[in-house]
């Protein structure tokens, strides 16, 4: 008994915990060279197919380079793209009983959660500070304010939080690796199906209402709105702020309900 | 008197229509390794995690040391440490980088947590190799690290599900080794398996269960005494001699002589001390038969054959792999 008084006082903090959860997650990233090279070229794959096999960034568009218009949509888009590892991981920790392993242990559980969503932040932050650089190289010009370019890159991390908490209910609901990853897919249509590559105008009806009303085309949106700075109004119709409040909200609400399904599916097992 | 281990009374767990627990009655003492014994289905991982407060129950009680596991999970998990059927370490760190993990998450601080991560580094004979990632160690290696996980912060009561699944015979038998003597450091044992052998090994004491109950529990050699002791295993060259085999191996008051034809091979319970007089002049008798033996061998009785003897009926697990067959 006197063995469980030395070691069974103390607890570890949330954030103490957190910390040390997200530090697996992005050790794990780090020393995976595959998860390495995939989160480093995912985006820079999209600009530079773009740059090079379709010619983009020669394009002019109302007499802006089209690159300047098309660079911040794309690595809006990209996000989610970053981030369906983290389905694969969630399912495949919860497959091999390494999360059982850490709820047995008497540090608070939701850590195990806000841990995987830090290192994906982390993680995040890294793919979109390569992807910016490689924009910049093809020919990218910021038009807005640096604040407005930093709002941009910042806005992408806060979508970057929302999708988290997707790919975490994604990977508890799966169960296993293979599983998640075919759920991960569905993030395509949703990304293919938004402003980010083809202009919605040019979309067919249907295609178009879908397009207008969901996430990735405002989250896209309000990136280039930041991006084209002044230009924002001539090109989109509306100003940044509009655009940057929009995709906000959308943020919000995917963050509330996933999170809500994730801590759900997380309890239930 | 101090508190039992785990007082589990009437445990049910429903996954849907499956029952996987079904009354469940368990106590294990202080002081000892006790081994949960069953075929796959059993409940096994499901008792497992709901002592490790990992599940709620329908209903029943459940008390680790003295702690209600429904009622305080977290002072529960202060006192056990989890081993589960897979190795679950981070491939992704090294040896030490994942004790000093659980350490910590034990609530320690890092002077402590590196201590003790090498405290069971060493322990464990892993130090030599506790700067290398678990990615390239072996499975046996990665199931010594994962137990040691658990035994960075001396937890009463040690949870190991399975712990040698899919291990060779080299590997299961260090991790035996490596089981042996946690109870002389203070910490209770509650294993899994789906091997007489394994838990006759490192138990003393038995539970074996099915269907979410239990079928019968004892020390190990009294439960092997119930089921007739050491299997002996006669195999003949000509299938025409099996029947007269099984018949000089037949002895009043013990099990019959079970025939195999397509491996060519009787097999027989050897029993109390007269039933094995038996066996021998029942062997003496096929000699002098002028039978012609192949092979001879005495082994231990199968999960199998424990539970035909104790029960009467085959295991759930066996019904379903006869049913797919
Ligand atoms: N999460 C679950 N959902 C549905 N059924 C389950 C779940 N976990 C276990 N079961 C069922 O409960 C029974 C007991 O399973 P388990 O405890 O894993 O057995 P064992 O570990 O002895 O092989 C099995 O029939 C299994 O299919
Ligand atoms: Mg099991």
């Amino acid at each position: 008994m006197t063995t469980i008084a030395a070691t069974g006082r103390r607890r570890a903090t949330l954030p103490a915990s957190t910390v040390l959860i997200a530090k697996r997650a992005v050790l794990s990233f780090l020393r995976t060279p595959q998860l390495v090279v995939l989160g480093t070229v995912q985006l820079v794959g999209i600009l530079v197919t773009f740059r090079y096999v379709f010619g983009g960034a020669f394009g002019t568009s109302q007499g802006l380079p089209y690159v300047d218009f098309a660079v911040p949509g794309f690595i809006a888009a990209g996000v989610p793209f970053t981030l369906i590892g983290t389905a694969v991981v969630m399912a495949e920790d919860l497959h091999t009983g390494f999360i059982d392993r850490l709820r047995s242990l008497p540090f608070p559980s939701a850590a195990v959660l806000a841990g995987r969503v830090l290192a994906d932040s982390v993680v995040l932050t890294w793919s979109l500070a390569i992807a910016t650089a490689v924009g910049f190289a093809i020919g990218f010009r910021l038009h807005g304010s640096i604040l407005q370019g930093l709002a941009a890159f910042g806005l992408c991390l806060v979508f970057g939080l929302a999708f988290s908490w997707v790919f975490m209910t994604l990977g508890l609901l799966a169960g296993n690796g293979q599983a998640a990853q075919g759920l991960a897919m569905l993030i395509f249509p949703l990304t293919f199906g938004s402003s980010a590559y083809v202009p919605v105008e040019t979309m067919p009806g249907w295609l178009r209402a879908f397009a207008e009303n969901q996430p990735i085309t405002s989250m896209a949106d309000a990136v280039r709105a930041l991006a084209l700075g002044g230009h924002a109004q001539d090109f989109l119709g509306h100003s940044a702020a509009y655009y940057v409040i929009r995709s906000l909200m959308w943020s919000a609400g995917i963050m509330i309900v996933f999170f809500a399904l994730a801590v759900a599916c997380f309890r239930r097992r | 008197m101090a508190d039992l281990t785990i007082e589990a009374r009437g445990l049910i767990k429903r996954f849907g229509k499956k029952t996987a627990l079904d009354g469940l009655d368990l106590a294990v003492e202080p002081g000892q390794v006790v081994a949960v014994l069953g075929p796959n289905g059993a409940g096994k991982t499901t008792f497992v995690r709901s002592v490790a407060t990992l599940l709620r129950l329908d209903s029943g009680e459940l008390r680790v040391a003295g702690i209600d596991v429904r009622r305080e999970p977290e002072a529960v998990r202060r006192v056990i440490g989890l081993a589960g059927q897979y190795a679950s370490v981070e491939p992704a760190m090294t040896g030490r980088e994942n004790l000093e993990m659980v350490a910590r998450l034990y609530g320690q601080p890092a002077r402590t947590a590196r201590a003790n991560a090498t405290r069971v580094l060493e322990r464990f004979g892993l130090a030599g190799d506790a700067d290398r990632l678990a990615r390239t160690y072996s499975g046996g290696m990665r199931r010594k690290l994962d137990l040691g996980a658990s035994l960075v912060s001396t937890p009463r009561l040690l949870l190991l599900d399975e712990p040698t699944t899919g291990l060779d015979p080299r590997a299961r038998i260090e991790l035996w080794d490596a089981i042996d003597g946690l109870v002389e450091h203070g910490t209770d044992v509650l294993l899994t398996t789906q091997y007489l052998e394994e838990a006759e090994r490192l138990a003393g004491h038995i539970v074996i269960i099915d269907h979410g109950r239990v079928v019968a529990s004892g020390p190990p050699a009294q439960l092997k005494r119930r089921v007739g002791g050491n299997v002996l295993e006669v195999h003949v060259r000509d299938r025409a001699d099996l029947a007269k085999v099984a018949a000089s191996l037949a002895r009043p008051g013990h099990a019959e002589p079970q025939v195999d034809e397509a491996t060519c091979v009787v097999s027989v319970g050897a029993g109390d001390q007269a039933g094995i007089g038996g066996l021998i002049a029942g062997l003496r008798a096929i000699d002098d038969a002028g039978v012609e033996l192949a092979d001879i061998s005495v082994r231990q009785p199968k999960l199998e054959e424990v539970f035909l003897a104790l029960t009467g009926q085959e295991s759930a697990g066996q019904a379903r792999v006869r049913a797919t067959k």
